[in-house]
């Protein structure tokens, strides 16, 4: 309770912050409150506190929210310009934090009237914060397509739940996992059920339910785009887990299939397009879908608790991500708004730290080993295999083996090229929080134990 | 403790060198590599007399997924980590005629891969194993990709995701085995144990999974197109970290993780990864003699030269191991004695082509004698570290198989034609427009030359040592085997 009313506080506050012009100084604010969210977090494990029945700090919640915090401080620092030059930061501020308040009801809720109040929560900040370039078609197209395709995906959601109501008589998830279990399958909560993984597999944008994500990661302020990548991404597939989990276990035979086949499909459309396109920014969207893919295949085998993989997963994936696009940033800011692959032709010769940090996060995504990349690809391969699904971890393979083909598109263009821009310099922020980023990818490399072991 | 120490010194060093290497590159790398070198040669020392503890450490790493960091040492991964820091010095040393852009960072990354190199010579634990491997992979990949020659981004990438490729299907058979285990563990004796129990048919696509990915790296036919092409565009730095010693990692891995693990196997389907070899050996062989650039003629007789190692390691008797072990270590030498004589050439000449060269010996006649004795080693001589090996080999190949290795030996008699050929066409003859005014060896290239020419007779003519070393970690093996 006590982290929400922080993160809740913190948003309104923010609001506030406009009135007493505290541009330069708003953002400490923001990250001490974050971190003393972990703190309190830290504080809480292992006390599985019930908040009116609605929502549960058990540790599954409180790892995610460690981890999501942990990954919006260091967002929050990358996007301080984003804050700093724009007119309406104070909103900007109050919508970032607000979603973080729904991914915090995300993690943690017991209740499906929390899991729909949390994903909106999340939802309608983005949607405004995609189209926040005002001025820019192409942001304002994406915002347009994410908020409609949004709401149908939302529309299913409720749709789903309304039906497992019917069929259960409960909103409570444990209510309704014991009706489930104990009672032969409601055809409608069956049909429910489905409606609910269409809603949750369109926010982790997994195939068929991914079209938005590429336009729509393309078109939003890159900044916006990494928080959708990372945090966002977090804490839908930890939402997905959990409802699934505590839900719908009983019905594993029935949606074991499709989260095999929605996985496999992913794994192969995403990367597959993935290998064609020029624009850095959108291969970085299509990698973001196929590592949805990998993430499903840890829901697929939930039953050998795999919430230590995906929590691994996402924090690798978010990570490397996180860095990823923040130097994507950078370099398309010193070469005139360039995203494509040749802009980053070369950039060795521009800036050593950036390009060797950029390929490091490459090689962490696309699973060399030893990298944290693999270890996570490992994991959820590991996880596949023991629960019969050998044909998954297959098709996982060969997909890893297409994506090392073009996240080295990029590593060639950087370290085998010339360039043709001017060298440049970081400023202390930005490479504050690409360091980090390298740091997290190798320390996760060595010690992949200790977040596995967590939950 | 100190195979651990054996692992990190390479690894600070390149950390130093990254960081700290722009002024000083050279002393650095220098310094650094000799202090690996007699840091090995004292672990040598205190392994002869003995003291199992202080080689061997074993921490828990993944706790759920059965891996542990435990590395170790027995008497074939020390010659191989002699290898290894005995050439690392003399590959620095060679490069000093150099002047890349970087230098420092090149080196760093050639500590890198040392340091991932021995590791894997050291690794106890499978999943350990593969991961030093594929780290190895990195530097080197890097190394060809910035200081490569032309067309270097296709062709690296190639020898990236081939090799990459190669050794999943290692980590795949390593997984099944693994599975197999009672209590789901990547323990080098666990492995051992389950791979044994297994039955016939598997442990043959166990050992087929392995082999795959090992004759990629080495490479034999028909699994080396990736080499010519890749030694050709890689800076000779990277080419000699390449031949000399990656390659070795390929036929260590056959020593350590195939022989033991899949015995049965090994008797039963052996004999195809013999003709394999013996097919790579001739093939090999053929090329290399209608080459007409000598930097591929160097790339196809070492793909010769590896399939005569492979098909001495499948054989798995005392005499063909331990001929492998000692030609790991003379094809290590005599492959960066012969990139270092490329490269002193094509430094002068700016070609590689045979045909176009000539006469060197009649200006530089010092520098042709100690081409001469590598190219002796290299046909495996009497008195050269190439016979001692080669004769092992053929001798313990005898034994498994008579027509195998009456096949196998034809490897020294077409040696003889291409080395002597190319011997023939740059050194002899008379001077022409390109070679005419060829100069004089510097000091640096005369001692590094000498440095080779000391070793390929001494090694030659006293092996002793050399073979002692891994005398009873052969016997252990092979008893293991025939349980």
């Amino acid at each position: 309770m006590k982290e929400l009313l922080l993160i809740s506080g913190l948003g309104v506050l923010s609001l506030f912050a406009g009135l007493f012009n505290l541009r330069k100084g708003f953002l400490v604010l923001v990250i001490i409150g974050l971190a003393a969210n972990i703190g309190l977090s830290i504080a809480d494990w292992g006390s599985n506190e019930v908040v009116y029945g609605m929502m549960q700090l058990d540790n599954f919640a409180l790892s995610f929210n460690i981890v999501f915090s942990f990954l919006s401080i260091l967002w929050f620092i990358a996007a301080r310009e984003y804050f700093e030059l724009d007119n309406n930061f104070s909103d900007h501020y109050a919508l970032v934090l607000f979603s973080l308040c729904g991914g915090l009801v995300l993690v943690s809720f017991t209740n499906m009237v929390m899991l729909f109040l949390g994903i909106e929560i999340l939802s309608i900040p983005m949607f405004v914060l995609v189209g926040s370039h005002k001025t820019k078609l192409s942001s304002n197209e994406a915002a347009f397509k994410y908020f409609l395709l949004g709401a149908f995906a939302t529309a299913f959601l409720l749709f789903g739940i309304t039906l497992i109501y019917g069929s259960t008589g409960s909103f409570n998830n444990a209510a309704i996992a014991a009706y489930l279990s104990n009672h032969p399958l409601p055809p409608m909560a069956f049909v429910g059920m489905l409606m609910m993984m269409t809603a949750m597999a369109f926010k982790v944008s997994a195939a068929p339910f991914h079209f938005w994500a590429p336009d729509v990661y393309q078109g939003a302020p890159t900044t916006i785009t990494t928080f959708m990548a990372t945090v966002v991404k977090t804490v839908a597939f930890a939402a997905f887990f959990r409802l699934f989990k505590t839900t719908f276990v009983s019905m594993e035979q029935s949606y074991q299939i499709a989260f095999a086949i929605i996985a496999t499909f992913t794994l192969l459309i995403a990367n597959i397009t993935a290998s064609i396109q020029t624009n850095v920014k959108r291969m970085l969207a299509y990698s973001s879908i196929s590592h949805a893919g990998f993430m499903m295949i840890a829901l697929l085998c939930m039953r050998s608790h795999t919430e230590g993989t995906l929590l691994f997963y996402t924090l690798v994936y978010s990570i490397s991500s996180l860095g990823a696009f923040t130097i994507l940033d950078i370099v398309s800011k010193n070469t005139d708004g360039r995203e494509d692959l040749d802009g980053f032709k070369g950039l060795l010769r521009r800036n050593r730290t950036l390009a060797g940090i950029l390929a490091f996060a490459m090689l962490s995504m696309s699973g060399i080993p030893p990298l944290a990349g693999f270890m996570a690809k490992y994991m959820v391969f590991v996880a596949a295999v023991n629960n019969g699904y050998l044909w998954v971890a297959v098709v996982g393979i060969i997909a890893s083996l297409i994506a090392v083909y073009y996240y080295f598109k990029v590593i060639i263009a950087m370290f085998g090229n010339e360039s043709e821009y001017p060298a440049f310099k970081l400023n202390p922020v930005q490479t504050f929080v690409i360091f980090v980023t390298a740091i997290g990818m190798i320390a996760l490399s060595i010690f992949p134990g200790a977040i596995i072991g967590l939950i | 403790m100190l195979t651990l120490l054996l692992i990190l010194i390479p690894l600070i060093s390149s950390i130093l060198l990254f960081g700290f290497g722009k002024k000083a590159a050279r002393p650095m790398a220098i310094a650094f590599s000799l202090i690996e070198l007699i840091t090995a040669l004292i672990v040598l020392q205190l392994l002869k007399t003995g003291q199992a503890g202080l080689f061997e450490l074993n921490l828990p790493w993944i706790n759920g997924l059965g891996i542990r960091f435990h590395i170790g040492l027995d008497g074939i991964s020390m010659l191989m980590i002699l290898l290894t820091t005995l050439l690392m010095p003399l590959i620095v040393y060679a490069s000093f005629n150099k002047n890349y852009n970087n230098f420092h960072t090149l080196y760093a990354f050639m500590f890198l891969m040392q340091s991932s190199i021995i590791g894997s010579f050291a690794a106890m634990d499978g999943f350990l194993f593969y991961l030093f491997w594929e780290i190895a992979l990195i530097p080197i990949y890097f190394i060809c990709l910035m200081w490569g020659g032309e067309n270097r981004q296709r062709i690296t990438f190639k020898f990236f995701l081939y090799t990459l490729f190669g050794s999943l299907f290692m980590l795949l058979a390593l997984i099944y085995v693994y599975l197999h285990t009672p209590d789901r563990s990547f323990d080098i004796q666990a492995l051992y144990k389950a791979g044994r129990a297994l039955s016939v048919v598997e442990q043959g696509f166990i050992m087929s999974g392995l082999f795959l990915a090992f004759a990629i790296k080495m490479p034999i036919f028909p699994f080396h197109t990736w080499q010519p092409e890749t030694y050709n565009v890689a800076p000779t730095p990277g080419v000699m970290m390449l031949g000399g010693i990656m390659s070795k990692m390929a036929t260590y891995g056959m020593i350590r993780w195939v022989l033991p693990m899949v015995p049965q196997g090994i008797a039963e389907y052996g004999h195809i990864l013999i003709v394999i070899s013996v097919i790579s050996i001739l093939y090999a062989s053929f090329i290399s003699i209608v080459q007409k650039d000598f930097k591929y003629l160097i790339a196809y007789s070492s793909i010769a030269h590896m399939g005569l190692i492979a098909a001495g390691i499948v054989a798995s008797n005392s005499q063909s191991l331990q001929g492998s072990l000692m030609e790991m270590l003379s094809h290590g030498i005599n492959t960066v004695g012969l990139f270092f004589v490329y490269d002193i050439i094509f430094n002068r000449t700016g070609t590689s082509e045979m045909k176009k060269l000539g006469g060197i010996r009649g200006i530089d006649s010092g520098f042709a004698f100690m081409f001469f004795i590598i190219v002796l080693s290299v046909v495996a001589l009497p008195f050269t570290n190439g016979f001692v090996g080669e004769f092992l080999l053929i001798l313990g190949l005898f034994q498994n198989s008579p027509i195998a290795a009456s096949f196998a030996g034809l490897s020294i008699v077409l040696g003889v034609v291409y080395m002597f050929r190319s011997f023939q066409a740059m050194m002899l003859g008379e001077t022409n427009a390109i070679t005419g005014h060829l100069a004089k060896l510097t000091r640096q290239e005369k001692i590094t030359l000498y440095i080779i020419v000391i070793l390929i007779i001494s090694m030659g003519v006293y092996p002793k040592p050399i073979l002692d070393i891994t005398e009873s970690s052969i016997q252990t093996l092979l008893v293991g085997i025939n349980k």
